[in-house]
């Protein structure tokens, strides 16, 4: 227990589990918050940021065709490159995924959070010497957002109906209330650039730790540190070089080898080959979730008894184990766990119970097997998961015919077309946008014909109500009506794994998003 | 994928090799007494006249007219294909990020809200006037994008060629040299082992062996525009080996294949008479007249490895054509798939064109028709 113990100080030094995460784990090794803190306290004293040196990434996300322009950054080179040259009004807080100062250094709203007033910090420089402007903000968030914007981020942007300066402050005006406002402007898209990118939206001139020197899409990119940065908590290294890995053996054997310090997107199944050298494993509890879907207007799966018998008859701990080799959490059958803010503690875990599965089913008066279709590309290991669920619901009476569809059109044809079958979810900035995508009524993607406008109306109340802990009890009862009535069945959420060499400290377990929410280079540095 | 694609182009040579004989039937002792277009005489007469003077320079103008035919054919196969293809550029580039305004805009932007043919004509003008136009995606002009990748793409064939071709033709005259013998058996062990695995696994290996335990070499294998010869070089040292192993066999066993066929001539069993050497018999008097088969393969060997290696750049990291132009099919990027699909077929064309050319040069009854 002496090494657990260790270990576990050891990687909440060096940033890898939360201060929360450890003293919770500690507590389950029968340690008390005293002892556990001074654990801390003695591991952190090796831990002091060291300058300098050469980190190098191997990233998996990157391609031939990636354009430099933030407005359409897709996927995780871009996430990263964007994080290192550039800057956000808002970021997330690592630890609660509350709204954090960034170049917004404070914010406050209107009653019915239709106006919102950001202070922009007066002390921040682009890389080409020119000092931050509040016009600056306003252009960059009137580019997003505008009616010819071409921007990933206009989904989050559109109740947005004027933004503009008032001496120092940047106000925006909301055609409609929204109490996520400041969360949902740390979009990765909405980097601040000189005049909002209108000049030259691909010139990376932004107030990030790193000035980009040299790009080649879907090859590489290279960062020397801004000296010139406004804060002094991040940019430890002197340069970053991010060379994309698309191939997953490929980045394995790149660290492996010792020439990258850092790959992301680790397969589970070769996790325990790295781990025999001298690697650390980060993963990160992430927000997106496996999930089987049942059409909740559609026969059979109208029936609340037959939804609630198939939910009883999911082994999650199983799945978990399986299907992610532990990198995961069991879910709860609601889209939202602890990694967001206002998460609502306390709903009891469901758990596997084939008896209360059979007496479901009975009650349901369902009679014969029930149909699920499902294919590989759903999420990895998708056909494996349904076959175990296969066993698991057998067991309680129930049987599963599955039927494996092909990969190639399973998007178009089968997902959100047919009554049950399997299914992925990427996470959202916010509780409320994961709801609006996925469980409002008049939602394209509500997958689970999720029609309750009880839910539609509590969605919108606490989508403009600025009390949290009011908000909290509106999201505690919406997840509960998922849970229980609703047509999702979430047996996991699955962790980002990444992967170090020891050299790498200062590992932010960012509960935002992968790579420690895309700032793992300003983030850690180097120990020879 | 790639072994499916080197097996169509097997066909491809066989192609190749029929229109070489049909030149070579040609001669005139095969023609009719009186040949129809001859006695027609006018301006056909002069196009046949020409035909039968000067057979290179109209082989290789009545190729380069059916080039022109064919690339034509290529593109719009492209554009059909891409076309086809689930979802349009403005969908997939945004993903799941997608409005449907954003969705819109970018329509609007490129002008893909128009009919399929307006836009295939008028990127067709565009290429006919030298402009590829710039790339949907990056914004960039297609023309100088494509350049540094099909710069890489042939830094690596060429190196892969410069070591296997020479090496392919002397393993086959050595395992003719020593045919049903020890060496002969060893050398077509070791191809064939080389060439049944596929590519990804040898790279893989040698990637295990070389990069990952011994540290010989570099890996991944990145190269990028300012990067010093030498580390280039130590760059695309595992890939090359590992096309090298991969078109080896083909080219050893057609060499050995094509020899062994002219070694039971009456010409070869005199020079053995006349007690010649093995290996002068072989060099001198076996190969040169087998030349014509073997320029064929290796000429589909290296079309090979500037279009075909997608998977090997995959596994190195290397930068080059083939993930250039999958990355582009992925968006639906089009400009860039219709570059890097045209360049493609106009390296297969060319260097089949220069087989056969080499072909005639290296047959004496060819070069001078009588």
């Amino acid at each position: 227990m002496k090494d657990q113990l260790d270990n576990l100080a050891r990687s909440a030094a060096a940033g890898r589990l939360s201060r929360r995460e450890f003293l919770g784990r500690a507590a389950a090794l029968g340690i008390t918050v005293t002892a556990a803190n001074g654990l801390l306290v003695s591991a952190g004293h090796a831990q002091t940021p060291k300058r300098g040196g050469h980190l190098k990434l191997g990233l998996e996300g990157g391609s031939g065709t990636d354009s430099l322009d933030p407005a359409k950054y897709l996927s995780q080179v871009l996430f990263c490159v964007g994080r290192n040259w550039g800057d956000t009004l808002i970021e997330s807080h690592p630890e609660t995924g509350e709204a954090s100062p960034a170049l917004a250094e404070s914010w406050s709203a209107s009653d019915d959070a239709k106006v919102w007033t950001f202070q922009i910090r007066n002390n921040v420089e682009f890389h080409d010497g020119k000092k931050l402007t509040v016009e600056d903000c306003v252009a960059t968030l009137k580019r997003h957002s505008d009616e010819k914007s071409e921007s990933g981020a206009l989904g989050v942007l559109k109740s947005i109906s004027d933004v503009k300066a008032d001496g120092g402050n940047l106000v925006v005006s909301l055609s409609e209330g929204n109490a996520d406002l400041p969360l949902l402007l740390s979009d990765y898209h909405l980097i601040v650039q000189p005049n909002g990118g209108y000049d030259d939206p691909t010139a990376t001139i932004g107030t990030g730790p790193y000035k980009m020197t040299g790009w080649e899409a879907g090859v590489r990119a290279t960062f020397e540190r801004n000296e010139n940065d406004w804060r002094d908590d991040r940019g430890f290294v002197d340069s970053i070089e991010i060379i994309v890995i698309n191939d997953a053996t490929a980045r394995v054997a790149a660290l492996s080898s010792g020439q990258v310090h850092f790959i992301n997107r680790v397969d589970p199944k070769t996790v325990d080959l790295l781990k025999r050298g001298p690697i650390n494993i980060l993963n990160t509890s992430g927000r997106g979730h496996y999930v089987f879907i049942m059409h909740c207007n559609t026969a059979p799966f109208d029936n609340n008894d037959l939804r609630l018998a198939l939910k009883y008859a999911m082994d999650r701990e199983a799945m978990v184990s399986t299907i992610l080799r532990g990198y995961g959490k069991v879910g709860n059958d609601f889209p939202i766990n602890e990694t967001y803010a206002l998460f609502p503690e306390g709903i009891e875990q469901r758990s596997y119970d084939p008896d209360k599965a059979k007496f479901h089913f009975k009650k349901s008066g369902h009679d014969g097997s029930v149909l699920l279709r499902t294919s590989d590309v759903a999420f990895p290991g998708a056909v494996d998961a349904a076959q175990l669920y296969q066993q698991s619901a057998s067991k309680a009476g129930i049987e599963i015919e599955i039927r494996r569809e092909p990969g190639d059109g399973y998007w178009s044809n089968v997902w959100n077309v047919q009554p049950f079958s399997t299914s992925y979810w990427g996470g959202r900035p916010t509780q409320d946008q994961m709801y609006t995508t996925a469980y409002y009524s008049k939602a394209d993607w509500n997958d689970t014909r999720f029609l309750r406008p009880d839910f539609d109306k509590l969605l919108l109340e606490a989508r403009a109500e600025l009390d949290e802990q009011k908000r909290k009890d509106m999201y505690r009862e919406m997840a509960t009506m998922v849970r229980d009535e609703g047509g999702v069945i979430l047996p996991m959420f699955n962790d980002f794994v990444n992967a170090s060499t020891k050299a790498v400290q200062g590992y932010v377990n960012d509960i935002g998003n992968d790579m420690s929410n895309g700032y793992v280079a300003t983030r850690v540095w180097l120990e020879s | 994928m790639a072994k499916d694609q080197r097996e169509a182009s097997t066909l491809d040579a066989s192609g190749g090799t029929a229109l070489l004989e049909d030149a070579g039937s040609g001669t005139p002792q095969d023609l009719p007494p009186v040949s129809p277009v001859r006695a027609s005489g006018g301006r056909f007469g002069a196009v046949a006249g020409f035909h039968s003077n000067h057979p290179l320079a109209a082989l290789i103008l009545q190729r380069i007219a059916l080039s022109v035919g064919l690339l034509f054919a290529v593109s719009l196969l492209i554009f059909l294909g891409v076309e086809a293809l689930p979802g349009d550029f403005a969908q997939t580039y945004l993903g799941q990020s997608a409005t449907p305004q954003a969705v819109a805009n970018i329509r609007a932007d490129l002008g893909l809200d128009r009919p399929a043919p307006t836009r295939y004509v008028e990127w067709l003008g565009g290429v006919l006037q030298g402009d590829f136009g710039n790339s949907w995606a990056s914004g960039q002009s297609v023309t100088s994008q494509i350049a540094g990748r099909l710069g890489n793409t042939l830094f690596l064939a060429f190196f892969a060629a410069v070591i296997s071709v020479p090496l392919a033709v002397g393993l086959g005259m050595l395992a003719v040299l020593y045919r049903d013998k020890a060496p002969d058996r060893l050398i077509n062990i070791f191809s064939l082992a080389a060439v049944s695995l596929p590519e990804f696994f040898v790279g893989y290996l040698l990637i295990l062996f070389f990069g990952v335990q011994l540290g010989w070499v570099s890996y991944p294998s990145t190269v990028f525009s300012g990067m010093p010869f030498a580390d280039r070089l130590q760059a695309v040292a595992l890939p090359v080996a590992t096309l090298v192993l991969v078109v080896l066999a083909h080219m050893m066993r057609m060499t050995r294949a094509a020899i062994l066929n002219v070694m039971s001539s009456a010409y070869i069993e005199t020079a053995e008479l006349k007690g010649l050497n093995a290996f002068r018999i072989i060099a001198r008097h076996a190969a040169p007249n087998v030349l014509a088969p073997i320029i064929t393969v290796v000429a589909l060997n290296l079309a090979y490895l500037v279009v075909g290696v997608v998977v090997v750049e995959v596994v190195f990291v290397y930068p080059g054509m083939g993930q250039y132009m999958v990355d582009a099919v992925t968006v639906r990027d089009m400009p860039v798939v219709q570059a890097c699909g045209l360049i493609f077929a106009t390296v297969y064309i060319v260097l089949n064109m220069i087989a056969d050319i080499l072909g005639i040069l290296a047959n004496p009854r060819l070069r001078h028709p009588r």
